[in-house]
């Protein structure tokens, strides 16, 4: 009997490829031959873009690449920008203080999408609306601090654009308090749950040199083996005066990622918690005039805080010609910023390394030869925002 | 650390390294595009940059050559990273694959030709990844006008 295989398209519009992301899979029965990922339907040129605006104008165009981690990319960004004009050292400890404890509670923010939207593609209904309760609690502390809920364009180059309100570090505390009860929630609804073992264990394998050579970077590197965190191996905003661990397992496979991606929203708790324990009054915004905007106060009430002001704002700052590469640990993984400034006030190239556009690169070698079901976990596993795929 | 691999760069490769700098304690090498295939196996191999973070295509308009595509490299050993550059000429635009190399350079060189229009010899799939398989031009390129070629170009925010 002759057999033939069958190509079927999968997205861009399909709920379970969180965005606009196109598979074209080629079948044979149920198992996948072939699977080629289409990309760009949500490109905006924001490398384009930003070569005509000024640094600061950039900011709010990093918040829209991972748009369930804004922060994070606000972070990568102004850390890229620090070190290319030279006072990394000059940032205030409040200001990384504050800049760690809202990276982690992005990082929370984001897994916790993952695993809200990765539980209902497999069919657990139940998780995905627990996280979301929990996650609309951070999009709230969110709105607080920074005065929107997914846009939050809160980091500025030198510091932050304000203090946190009065009365905010009790409602952290708490919701991260919270939090490691949610998390034994969700865990009792899933790990030990036979159906979601089924459907993870063994699903998606990489092995830790074939994702490392393919560039896997994040939790889904650390599910294969490869202990490998930047927070820890490169540190940025003080991150080395936290004690915290780096959850790795060697699985390799769906499962082993979801585990190390909940144990990771655990040692994110205890950041926060160390974070807030630390944080004691101070400026916000590092002693660089020519960065950084005056305070409000003198804007309005001196003639010299008003230019200032007008001088940054229309002018921006020139760093000097030349060209720094940062990467962070960003939620989905290696978060990098390649900047080349020419000497003027905009950067003359900027390239984002997005995680998940090198992420979704595994995709075809996890899921061919596997079932037709699996590619929904595995995207699932991947953790891929189309937002910074296409940039 | 990564003085060490410039020296032992320089002292196999000799003349094939154009230069080397040293910026924000970033290094950076530049190096003879005929070899980047071989050479970045050295790295890879020899000197443990087995992770490739990033790589990229910048338009220097007006300067001869024109293009330098631009390689980040991470040693996940330890724990320090590397640019390596190759400088590229406008006619013959090409650059040898390195994804041979590391297997993630296949979609980032993708992405080079398709926003910049460096093309990289023996790619297994050189095709358009985020524009329209049927665009024409290369948007990246600093003689491309921001809002597409068919319209007025930008004029705003001169300051």
């Amino acid at each position: 009997m002759a057999t033939e295989t069958m190509t079927i398209n999968m997205g861009p519009q399909h709920p379970s490829t969180h965005g606009v992301l196109q598979l074209v899979l080629e079948l044979d029965g149920e198992i996948v031959v072939k699977a080629t990922p289409h990309i760009g339907f949500l490109h905006r040129g924001t490398e384009k873009l930003s070569e005509y605006r000024t640094y600061h104008q950039i900011i709010p165009l990093t918040d829209r690449l991972d748009y369930l981690a804004p922060m994070s990319n606000n972070l990568g960004y102004v850390l890229a920008v620090e070190k290319l004009l030279g006072i990394t050292d000059l940032i205030p400890a409040r200001a990384n203080n504050i800049r760690v404890i809202m990276a982690e509670l992005t990082r929370l923010k984001s897994h916790l999408v993952w695993l809200a939207t990765h539980a209902l593609d497999i069919g657990a209904m139940t998780v995905f609306l627990y996280c979301f309760r929990e996650r609309e609690e951070i999009v709230d502390i969110y709105e607080k601090v920074a005065g929107a809920r997914m846009t939050t364009n809160y980091f500025r180059v030198g510091g932050l654009s304000e203090d946190l309100p009065d009365g905010i570090e009790p409602i952290i505390r708490k919701f991260a308090e919270d939090m490691t009860g949610h998390l034994e929630t969700y865990e009792g609804l899933l790990t030990g749950n036979r159906i979601w073992q089924k459907r993870t264990m063994g699903v998606g394998y990489i092995s830790g040199q074939d994702a490392i050579d393919i560039g896997l970077s994040g939790a889904a590197l650390r599910g294969s083996g490869v202990d490998w965190d930047l927070r820890r191996d490169a540190p940025y905003c003080n991150y080395d005066e936290y004690d915290f661990d780096v959850p790795v397992r060697t699985e390799g496979d769906t499962f082993a990622r979801y585990k190390v991606r909940l144990d990771e929203m655990r040692q994110s708790i205890r950041i926060i918690l160390q974070g807030l324990d630390k944080l004691k009054p101070g400026p916000i915004l590092a002693d660089c005039p020519q960065v950084c905007l005056p305070p409000k106060k003198d804007v309005v009430n001196t003639i010299e805080g008003l230019i200032h002001h007008f001088k940054i704002v229309t002018e921006g700052f020139k760093p000097e010609a030349g060209e720094v590469y940062v990467g962070i640990e960003a939620p989905k993984g290696e978060l990098g910023y390649y900047i080349v400034s020419d000497g003027s006030a905009r950067p003359y190239r900027m390239k984002v390394r997005p995680p998940s556009f090198v992420n979704l690169q595994a995709l075809p070698q996890m899921i061919e030869g596997s079932l037709l079901a699996d590619v929904i976990a595995a995207i699932g596993t991947l953790d891929i925002v189309l937002g910074e795929i296409d940039r | 650390m990564s003085k060490q691999v410039v020296e032992k760069l320089k002292a196999n490769f000799g003349p094939l390294v154009l230069g080397d700098a040293e910026y924000r304690g970033e290094t950076t090498v530049t190096v003879e595009r005929s070899e980047i295939v071989k050479i970045c196996t050295f790295l890879r191999d020899d000197c443990g940059y087995n992770f490739l973070s990033d790589l990229c295509g910048v338009d220097y308009l007006g300067r001869t050559p024109r293009f330098e595509v631009v390689y980040n490299m991470y040693n996940l050993t330890d724990k320090t990273r590397l640019r390596v550059k190759v400088l590229v000429e406008e006619q013959a635009s090409s650059v040898d694959t390195v994804s041979g190399v590391w297997s993630t350079a296949n979609w980032h060189e993708r992405e080079c030709w398709d926003l910049m229009g460096i093309s990289f010899n023996n790619h297994p799939d050189l095709r358009r990844i985020l524009m329209p398989a049927d665009w024409e031009g290369f948007p990246l390129r600093k003689d491309y006008p921001l809002q597409g070629p068919d319209r007025e170009p930008y004029q705003g925010r001169l300051s």
